[in-house]
């Protein structure tokens, strides 16, 4: 495999001179999000994603399980993700990456409880619906964190879990053939919005990195918004230093940027919807 | 488990504190003789444990990680006994994993690794007793041990935490305050001399008018605590000196 050389001189120079002048390279504005699509699949709670060039596909699988000991009311939802040599042949492939993905969009949405797991109790004790998301990278062009967590959102939103009658103490769990699936108890949609900081103090910012704008970054920032305006999440690891004024700026940037995205995965869910019912 | 008021009506929080109080800090450098630098760091009853090897020849030469620049390792172990029931956590676990990869990434920014070249810092941290701030404990006595192993550091890196209690922003979180379901859990790590922020995780749902001031509130904390940290290195380095001249 060809290890990744990273970007020329010449290139970065490119990428830096031209923000200096307010122009990416592929012709976008600093704030401006790449096309986005959201596909809801055939099957419920599969939802691909395609930001720009990156492309993720979400699928949501659920089973009945026991409970865990210390929470025998809650059931659970767990995260997995992988990122391949289908998506990025050249990435010298690390395994912490990919842990960090799907461990960024496992706090986003288990510590924001965008999931009701009291919802997912068949019986107290005994069997409760564990709900698994996988996250399949087919394409990695800039960004995955964003198009990840808009993935798993709206798959989440999207999928049907068999119903339940509990009679007594025997739960009877309905063939999705019998009676229809019912959607799972989301109480609010987080949607991540990722900032690069570019040259030597971070000064330079923009919205959604391309996978160039990302080898050439010195700083990354990501804020997670749902449509109430409240913060889910926030996370600046590593990089350059930055500024709080900096990141009070962002943080507004991101209010509006993950308002226009939650309206999108909004409108896909109720096209997908109507498509399924004619 | 009944729901505990985490702050009265006179404004007192479960510990006793005041919303804007830190708890107390006590902290030492050069603890440990076999480590090139070392500190322990206790903040209320949160205790951690750090020991600095480097800079040391890298044990796997990875070729494809460039040599221009020193490689900071970082490991994390939560001894069994550190919460109240006892619980071995395996070296694989996706927490620890996360957490030793924030302080990676924050010193990463934070040492000059340009001076050592083709050279590995390891950081090894202990967690003694885990009581809220786990981050935070680590990041700080990880800049006290860096700065006591003589490492070249742009500034100190002092973090703190900040949450929003029943409408008041509070200092420096504890365990109990954390564990409630309803506190958003601000963790920032700041650059004393300019102000400038290496790390910010938050957790848990905050409203966008109220991040400002739990934000500001945390970066009054680090402040404070980067008083401390310069009180332990210059308490340090007067006993090195005292002895030196004998």
């Amino acid at each position: 495999m060809v290890a990744e050389i990273g970007p020329s001189n010449i290139e970065t120079a490119f990428i830096l001179e031209a923000l200096g002048k307010g122009l990416r390279v592929d012709g976008r504005g600093i704030y401006d999000y790449r096309a986005l699509r959201i596909l809801c699949g055939p099957a419920p709670g599969m939802v691909e994603v395609q930001l720009g060039q990156t492309r993720v596909l979400a699928r949501v699988t659920c089973e009945v399980t026991r409970p865990s000991a210390d929470r025998p009311t809650e059931g659970t939802v767990q995260f997995s993700s992988e990122l391949g040599t289908l998506a990025a042949p050249n990435l010298d492939r690390s395994v912490a990456q990919e842990v960090a993905i799907a461990r960024m969009i496992e706090r986003v949405i288990r510590q924001s409880r965008a999931v009701d797991t009291e919802a997912l109790c068949i019986m107290a004790g005994e069997q409760v619906w564990a709900v698994r998301v996988d996250l399949h990278f087919l394409d990695h062009c800039g960004n995955l964190v964003d198009a990840a967590c808009i993935a798993a959102v709206a798959a989440l939103r999207h999928f049907r879990r068999p119903d339940v009658t509990v009679d007594g103490d025997r739960a009877v769990i309905h063939d999705p053939r019998e009676r229809n699936p019912v959607p799972l108890s989301i109480h609010h949609t987080p949607v991540c919005v990722s900032f690069a900081f570019m040259g030597a103090q971070g000064e330079l910012v923009v919205v959604d990195p391309e996978v160039r704008e990302e080898m050439v970054q010195q700083a990354a920032f990501t804020v997670t918004m749902n449509a109430h305006k409240e913060v889910c999440a926030l996370n600046k690891a590593g990089g350059v230093a930055l500024d709080p004024a900096m990141i009070h700026r962002c943080t507004q940037i991101a209010t509006t940027k993950a308002a226009e995205i939650i309206d999108m995965i909004d409108a896909a869910l109720k096209a997908a919807a109507a498509a399924s019912s004619n | 488990m009944s729901r505990q008021e985490l702050l009265s009506p006179e404004g007192l929080r479960v510990d006793g504190r005041r919303p804007n109080e830190l708890r107390r800090i006590s902290c030492r450098a050069s603890v440990l003789s076999s480590a090139d630098g070392s500190s322990y760091y206790e903040q209320g009853n949160t205790k951690v444990l750090v020991a600095v090897y480097g800079p040391r020849e890298p044990r796997m030469r990875n070729p494809s990680l460039s040599t221009e620049l020193a490689q900071i390792n970082v490991e994390f172990n939560v001894a069994p006994f550190s919460t109240s029931e006892r619980r071995r956590r395996s070296k694989g676990d996706k927490r620890l994993l996360e957490v030793a990869a924030f302080v990676r990434q924050t010193f990463e920014g934070a040492v000059q690794r340009s001076v050592y070249q083709r050279s590995q810092i390891d950081i090894y941290i202990h967690l003694l007793q885990n009581d809220g701030g786990t981050l935070e404990a680590c990041v700080n006595a990880a800049t006290l041990a860096l700065v006591d192993a003589g490492i070249s550091m742009v500034d100190y890196v002092c973090a703190c935490t900040a949450g929003f209690v029943e409408e008041t922003p509070v200092l420096d979180l504890c365990g109990v305050e954390e564990a409630a379901v309803e506190t958003p859990d601000l963790t920032v790590a700041v650059m004393p001399r300019n102000g400038s922020i290496a790390l910010l995780q938050m957790e848990s749902r905050l409203h966008v008018s109220k991040l400002n001031d739990v934000m500001d509130l945390a970066i009054e904390g680090c402040k404070h605590i980067h008083r401390k940290l310069d009180h332990a290195v210059l308490a340090a380095a007067n006993d090195l000196a005292e002895k030196l001249s004998h």
